[in-house]
């Protein structure tokens, strides 16, 4: 009797073992599918453009008359560059050199203190940065045109990339303290030990050492900068031409998407056509993602 | 057997935040001797070490007060110029780290610093202190390569080459044994007593029987105040404090 109940209550954590290894199985299935559910979405509602004109056709042609069927891509992909390079050129140095002097200089408590105003920046809605853009950068940006003699409303791809900046320090940041934090102090020591001075020991020691992490991180700030669209598109000017200065308006391909989705979809091959500037989207960041972990693969291996 | 005192250390009291660690240290470090720091783990001998070339200025909660002169030149005084006294110290850690870079820049690191630039120089210098550490023959092939890619043991050999590279007068080494197998570890420490005729090494240690191979001179720390210190059989033979007595029968660890 005492046998059966025992072998009753095996079988029992046996098959509880195995449904929860079967649940869990699911889950990370389903994690693992998405990007190529998305992909696939994005290649199907294309394709319907693909089979009228060639890709190189669509992408370096710079004619959008969707009235009359002519799609080219290439004014907002220039957009998306300028804005997305323009931010990550501004952020970078200002994120590197608070990273250093967080994790190097300060005293501990002011790193504490300056964690949680990281997380709050990060937090912020892009709405609100969009806002803040309009009212301070653009009128900003319209002055500096001016000193340049350069008549421009603000609305530009220097707003944008202004307002994107403010926007991908804090995860730029973020990475970059984690990074600079968890190289070994010993590593400093031995630095100075020889007789460099602190600046010579992050400048040729620890940032050759945080390297592969400086360049994933501003890998990621490029993927952010890229995909973001509410706080891009309320200060960017969004003119469909291709720019040729930054106080000139642009138009990136997350705005494109967010700003005609639904409105135009009565024009023939417009839903289609935006599917094809989101599979792009999709395509570009994920080159960047993929390329700025094949840097820190290759690099380790050297250091 | 007298010797000329090397560093002099007076009155040193170390706080870190409002733990006392170091308290009124007094000590003479023998010149081109090999002197052990030993004693318990956390007795503070690291940080009493690490004063010496004050790495301890890495760390703001820490206050040092008192004196410890290298010479006449108070290491501790605020206008010493700390890079050049630092280059008088070479520095060995519990483990090795190396330098993110090649092998051949781990040895260079220190000299192109200090301004030497002329690459037959560097290569010279390179297998003069490879050879000191008995590396040179296992890695003159590959000098090109990340240091990172060489054994512990090697590693460990390297960076005691990359201390002497600055041509110091001092070396300083934190249980440079710790982290390495036995047949490494028996290397590192045939390398501290060859190099001790030419160098005067302060060696911090908690191994008893690594104590008695090496030591000429003795410190036995035990709560951050000095218990005994003096020459090594006189230490290890003749202990005068019961603490000491104790520790070297093997009651503490």
């Amino acid at each position: 009797m005492r046998a059966l109940v025992l072998t009753n209550f095996k079988l029992r954590r046996n098959l509880r073992e195995k449904l929860s290894t079967f649940w869990m199985k699911c889950c990370y299935i389903l994690v693992l599918a998405m990007p190529f559910i998305l992909l696939t979405g994005l290649l199907i509602k294309s394709s319907l453009l693909f089979g009228e004109k060639s890709l190189t056709e669509l992408i370096f042609s710079s004619e959008w008359k969707p009235m009359s069927g002519k799609f080219g891509f290439l004014p907002f992909i220039i957009s998306s560059l300028w804005v997305t390079f323009i931010s990550v050129i501004i952020a970078a140095p200002i994120c590197l050199l608070t990273a250093i002097y967080l994790t190097q200089y300060a005293r501990r408590v002011v790193l504490k203190i300056m964690q949680p105003v990281i997380d709050i920046l990060a937090g912020i809605p892009s709405v609100i940065y969009g806002v803040w853009g309009i009212i301070i950068i653009v009128p900003f940006v319209s002055k500096i045109a001016g000193w340049f003699n350069v008549h421009s409303s603000g609305y530009s791809i220097l707003a944008g990339a202004v307002v994107l900046a403010v926007m991908i320090i804090p995860f730029i940041l973020n990475i970059l303290i984690e990074v600079y934090k968890t190289i070994p102090i010993e590593l400093s020591e031995a630095s100075l030990s020889l007789g460099a001075t602190k600046w010579e020991t992050i400048k040729k020691v620890l940032t050759r050492k945080a390297f592969p992490g400086i360049i994933s991180s501003f890998g990621l700030g490029v993927s952010r900068a890229f995909g973001e669209t509410i706080a891009v598109l309320m200060v960017v000017g969004n003119v469909v031409h291709i720019p040729t200065g930054i106080f000139q308006a642009g138009y990136p391909l997350p705005a494109l998407i967010a700003n005609n989705y639904g409105e135009m979809l009565s024009i023939p091959m417009y839903d289609s056509a935006l599917m094809l500037a989101a599979l792009i989207l999709f395509i570009v960041v994920t080159i960047f993602n993929m390329g700025s972990r094949y840097i820190i693969i290759h690099y380790e291996k050297k250091i | 057997m007298i010797n000329e005192t090397k560093i002099n250390i007076e009155n040193l009291n170390l706080h870190i935040g409002k733990n006392h660690i170091l308290k009124d240290i007094n000590v003479q470090i023998p010149e081109k001797k090999l002197t052990v720091i030993l004693g318990p783990s956390g007795c503070g001998k690291t940080t009493l070490l690490k004063s010496l070339n004050r790495l301890t200025d890495l760390y703001p909660e820490v206050k040092t007060q008192g004196r410890i002169f290298n010479g006449d030149e108070d290491i501790l005084h605020p206008k010493t110029e700390i890079t050049e006294l630092r280059k008088k110290m070479g520095l060995l850690a519990q483990s090795p780290y190396p330098l993110p870079m090649s092998i051949y820049d781990n040895i260079t690191y220190g000299l192109r610093i200090s301004g030497r630039r002329k690459k037959r120089f560097l290569n010279k210098r390179v297998e003069y202190y490879l050879r000191q550490v008995s590396l040179w023959d296992e890695v003159k092939d590959r000098l090109k390569d990340p240091a990172s890619a060489l054994s512990i043991g090697q590693q460990q050999r390297l960076c005691l080459a990359r201390g002497l590279s600055v041509d110091p007068d001092i070396l300083l080494a934190d249980e440079p044994t710790s982290a390495l197998d036995p047949i490494s570890s028996r290397e590192v420490e045939e390398l501290f007593v060859k190099l001790k005729q030419r160098y005067t090494i302060v060696m911090v240690t908690h191994i008893l029987r690594q104590a008695k191979r090496v030591a000429d001179y003795v410190i036995f720390m035990y709560l951050g105040e000095i218990i005994e210190h003096g020459p090594a059989e006189q230490i290890f033979e003749h202990p005068r404090n019961e603490i000491t007595k104790s520790y070297i029968k093997g009651i503490y660890s």
